[in-house]
């Protein structure tokens, strides 16, 4: 393809075929967003029919399977896809590179997350959707009846696969394509972090991808790893799903810990306190977090000592968080403090998540968690950690890196609205909870009985859940109604990193010439030791892109279609839907691809409109 | 009009003289682990095939000789010994590590027996 | 793009594989891949060490194995093995000849050892081991499945890319997609070398 060709393509067609960074990482923000909101749907449905006791608002199948679509969706259908579009869109950007080490497999990635996720909520329409919870315990997921939980092997196995192509995407990219000058101790906190969240990921998704398998041959083809009367166990699952599940909840928050660090030392006017140490603690929590996954498994009976192993490695975790906090905390001391809403957002999350973290040590103590487990503690606690720190963080990064993305800022009126709104409403539906686990009121059940002084708790809470509905309309409405902000959105708020150097929109090949990076806070140095204007590593040349193709959306469309021939056990289906899939690689492995240079003259050009 | 790289010109030329040299030798230093790892792998077989090898010799002896020759495969064979494979020693490592611990963990804590 | 194309010819680096930013992207990026693989085959054989008393009613490790067969299939593995740092060395010596056909020796033995592992699946089922017959059964193929299908691949993915590359000479493209293709078939053998220990001499022996 042509530098012209490469100008004139179709819009639809673009976006299918793009494989810049910038355009896949809008792609997921999309996406996560969408798939946001329709958990936030399933959970508001949920919180209506706790709103009283014996209340028949949905009946209690429903509720199953409301409270495991909505922890699923979360979790691998927005929470994750929303932090790899900002990981997507920035990191190229903090490091000074064109993008990311693989362009294809990011686009790959993307359409495998989004066909995933479309998989899964197809099953709404065709039965039920599964009902097992998020964690899926066998026996309950290998017995349960129709193809809901199969939908969730085969949906979260896609998806799964495209979660696992983006963390080695941008571990290489963050290895390999730094700018001259970006040394690692030089990376911004928030490309440090997505590097450490990567790592997990590396390690984390291949449990879970044969914890998936063995579930799938288990309910398709009758194996029996969990038939406890042909020899099986049900506790590998656990241990399976926990070997994954305990690195995911750090591969959601490392990234959050990230945007709040670049957040706070922006608003705050000041370096980064304890860089270094921060960096440290990051890597820290990444080495810990394998090592605690068994604490979700007290009561299964593993034994004493096992659950004070567990239990001390738990409790350890809580040091090098707390040196984040602390360093965070004298970040913002003898700051110029600036109140936008990104940085409300961050102010927030500080209170907030130490309250989900002080819960976390308490749940971490084996003895007391016999009296916790499976209770409103446990939900209020993670909703703490998750809502206070991972979607604090993402609308942190929203109204920060929005201006950068999107060519206009958010509005600031409606936007601490909104942050207050949500504060309000995330406290008064968590923080109840506490004591409704305390009390003894079991999770993932679909009702409670009157007169057992849970009533009015539950009102509260669910009321709670309306203000943060209100709150996130209220986000929309902003998006909306902000799209005159035109001006200033290259800079906005005197940034300290490379993403503020790039002219706003973005150009495709993002720098024209490779900056030099001579200190941390690259920018910042240039602003207050140099001209304000980074130094070119190179001369301006042609610059070298990455052909569009069609073929991400193919494969991950023929591995759809496997999966409905597995989910019915079609052979025929499955064999045409992995042909596609292998046909597609096939095409991609034998067609030399080396895409297309911008000419030197087109860069210029831009240089001078922009 | 600048040039551009071909990247699917084939390549012309020799290896330089300390290239060759050093292949030379690379070829002798596989070839002499490749005779080893057939020496400890029929070591393996035989002490499990031979009556007079009690297993409680024979099973740690042979899982010390997998690792042997693991990490022979992996620091000869793929060269993990090499300039600038400091990332890749981080990532096998530390994979490594994660499976040593699953591995563990599903023959120790899957409540059969409690610790 | 044939305006733009540069008429230079390429000398040989001396390590074709890593003389772009393509190659070195390539090859840090599989390296990585095969540390989550480690992980990955890491959860089967805990799987497998798991549950490999739950025979129930079922033939056992001891009533199956045979070392022979084994020992014939490690001995293929591992020579295939060196049959693909034969032809990586060639690479590096700009011996193209050489260094497709070393691949094919590695393909052919790869296919050897693929025949031999359906035979022994073959032989298990008629010895009464279905893939449901107990828990043991199941995990046992599974694991040793999933690295027979990891061979496959390697066999396929190996001879694309020979028969796609069989009269291109050595590029700074498919150096890096055959030095990929090496590391991937040594990590198969890898895994062997764990699979013959823990499931077929400690099934035996221990």
């Amino acid at each position: 393809m042509s530098y012209e060709k490469a100008q004139s393509k179709n819009v639809i067609w673009d976006w299918l075929t793009t494989v810049d960074h910038k355009k896949i990482g809008i792609m997921y923000l999309a996406g996560g967003a969408f798939f946001f909101a329709l958990g936030g749907l399933e959970a508001i449905l949920m919180r209506i029919q706790l709103m009283f006791p014996e209340f028949t608002f949905v009946q209690a199948q429903t509720f199953n399977e409301l409270l495991t679509m909505h922890g699923t969706t979360m979790i691998f259908l927005a929470a994750m896809p929303l932090l790899f579009g900002f990981m997507n869109f920035i990191i190229p950007l903090q490091i000074g590179a064109r993008d990311v080490a693989f362009p294809f497999l990011n686009a790959l990635g993307f359409w495998l997350f989004l066909f995933g996720g479309i998989l899964l909520n197809v099953s709404w329409f065709v039965g039920g959707a599964p009902d097992a919870g998020w964690t899926a315990y066998v026996p309950l997921s290998s017995e349960s009846p129709g193809h809901g939980l199969d939908y969730y092997v085969l949906g979260l196995q896609i998806g799964g696969a495209g979660t696992l192509i983006g963390g080695i995407n941008f571990l290489v990219t963050i290895i390999n394509m730094r700018a001259p000058g970006m040394s690692m101790m030089r990376m911004p906190l928030f490309t440090w972090s997505s590097f450490v969240a990567s790592m997990l990921i590396l390690f984390a998704f291949p449990a879970l991808t044969i914890g998936l398998l063995l579930l799938m041959l288990e309910r398709l083809f009758g194996a029996t790893y969990f038939a406890v009367d042909f020899g099986g166990n049900v506790i590998i699952w656990q241990h399976l799903f926990w070997i994954f599940g305990h690195p995911e909840v750090y591969i959601l928050i490392l990234p959050a810990f990230g945007i709040f660090s670049e957040v706070l030392a922006t608003f705050a006017k000041k370096r980064l306190f304890g860089y270094s140490a921060m960096v440290f603690a990051t890597l820290i929590i990444g080495f810990l977090g394998f090592m605690v996954w068994a604490h979700h498994m007290f009561t299964v009976g593993m034994g004493p000592v096992a659950n004070a192993i567990f239990a001390v490695a738990t409790m350890a975790i809580a040091v090098p968080t707390g040196i984040k906090i602390f360093n965070w905390l004298l970040t913002l001391w003898g700051g110029r403090i600036q109140f936008t809403t990104a940085n409300l957002f961050a102010l927030g999350f500080l209170p907030s998540f130490v309250m989900g973290g002080v819960t976390g040590v308490m749940l971490a103590t084996s003895a007391a968690n016999y009296q916790f487990h499976d209770t409103y503690f446990v939900v209020a606690h993670f909703h703490y950690v998750i809502i206070g720190g991972v979607v604090f963080g993402l609308f942190s990064g929203t109204f920060y890196w929005w201006p950068k993305m999107f060519g206009y800022r958010l509005n600031e009126t409606l936007g601490k609205w909104f942050f207050w709104l949500f504060l309000i409403g995330f406290h008064l539906t968590f923080f109840v909870q506490h004591f409704l686990g305390l009390m003894g009121m079991p999770r993932r059940v679909a009702s409670y009985l009157p007169g057992q002084g849970l009533d009015s708790m539950n009102f509260i809470s669910t009321m709670g859940a309306f203000l943060m509905t209100v709150a996130f309309i209220l986000l929309l409405v902003c998006i909306f109604v902000s799209t005159k902000n035109r001006t200033n959105v290259a800079d906005p708020w005197d940034g300290r990193t490379l993403e503020w150097t790039t002219p706003t929109p973005v150009p495709e090949y993002n720098f024209a010439q490779t900056p030099l990076v001579r200190e941390l806070d690259a920018y910042w140095h240039e602003k207050y030791e140099g001209d304000g204007k980074m130094k070119a590593a190179e001369p301006l040349e042609d610059i070298h892109m990455p052909n569009g193709t069609i073929l991400p959306v193919v494969m991950s469309l023929g591995l759809v279609v496997a999966a409905f021939g597995l989910i019915y056990l079609v052979h025929p289906l499955t064999i045409v839907g992995f042909a596609i899939t292998f046909g597609a690689m096939f095409v991609r492995s034998i067609k030399e691809d080396h895409g297309y240079h911008i000419p030197v003259e087109a860069i210029k050009r831009d240089k001078e409109e922009g | 009009m600048s040039s551009h790289v071909d990247p699917s010109a084939p390549l012309q030329g020799k290896p330089s003289k300390s290239t060759e040299r050093k292949l030379k030798n690379e070829m002798r230093t596989q070839l002499i682990s490749f005779v080893f790892m057939i020496f400890i792998t029929s070591m393996a077989f035989l002490s499990i095939a031979s009556d007079a090898v009690p297993s409680g010799f024979a099973i740690p002896f042979i899982l010390i000789l997998a690792s042997v020759q693991v990490i022979l495969q992996l620091y000869f064979f793929m060269h993990m010994n090499a300039k600038g494979t400091g990332w890749v020693n981080v990532m096998i490592w530390s994979g490594l590590f994660v499976a040593a611990l699953t591995v563990a963990t599903l023959m120790l804590l899957i409540g059969v027996v409690k610790y | 793009m044939a305006d733009h194309q540069a008429v230079e010819q390429h000398t040989l680096p001396p390590n074709p594989e890593k003389a772009t930013l393509e190659g070195r992207n390539k090859y840090l990026g599989f390296w990585f891949f095969l540390g989550g693989e480690t992980v990955l085959f890491g959860s089967l054989f805990g799987t497998y060490l798991g549950l490999r008393d739950g025979v129930v009613d079922g033939p056992g490790p001891s009533d199956l194995f045979h070392l022979d067969l084994v020992f014939i299939m490690t001995m293929i593995l591992l020579t295939s093995s060196l049959t693909s740092v034969f032809a990586v060395i060639n690479m590096k010596r700009g011996n193209y000849k050489g260094l497709l056909m070393w691949m094919w020796a590695t393909v052919l033995l790869g296919v050897a050892f693929l025949g031999f592992e359906i035979y022994e699946f073959y032989e298990y089922y008629h010895l009464g081991l279905g893939f449901t017959t107990s828990a043991f059964a199941s995990s046992f193929y599974t694991l040793v499945g999933t690295h027979g299908a990891h061979v496959a691949f390697g066999v396929s993915w190996i001879t694309v890319l020979l028969i796609r590359y069989r009269k291109s000479g050595l590029t700074l493209t498919n150096a890096p997609k055959f030095y990929t293709a090496v590391l991937y078939w040594h990590f198969i053998d890898v895994v062997w070398v764990f699979i013959f220990t823990v499931v077929y001499l400690l099934g035996i022996g221990g």
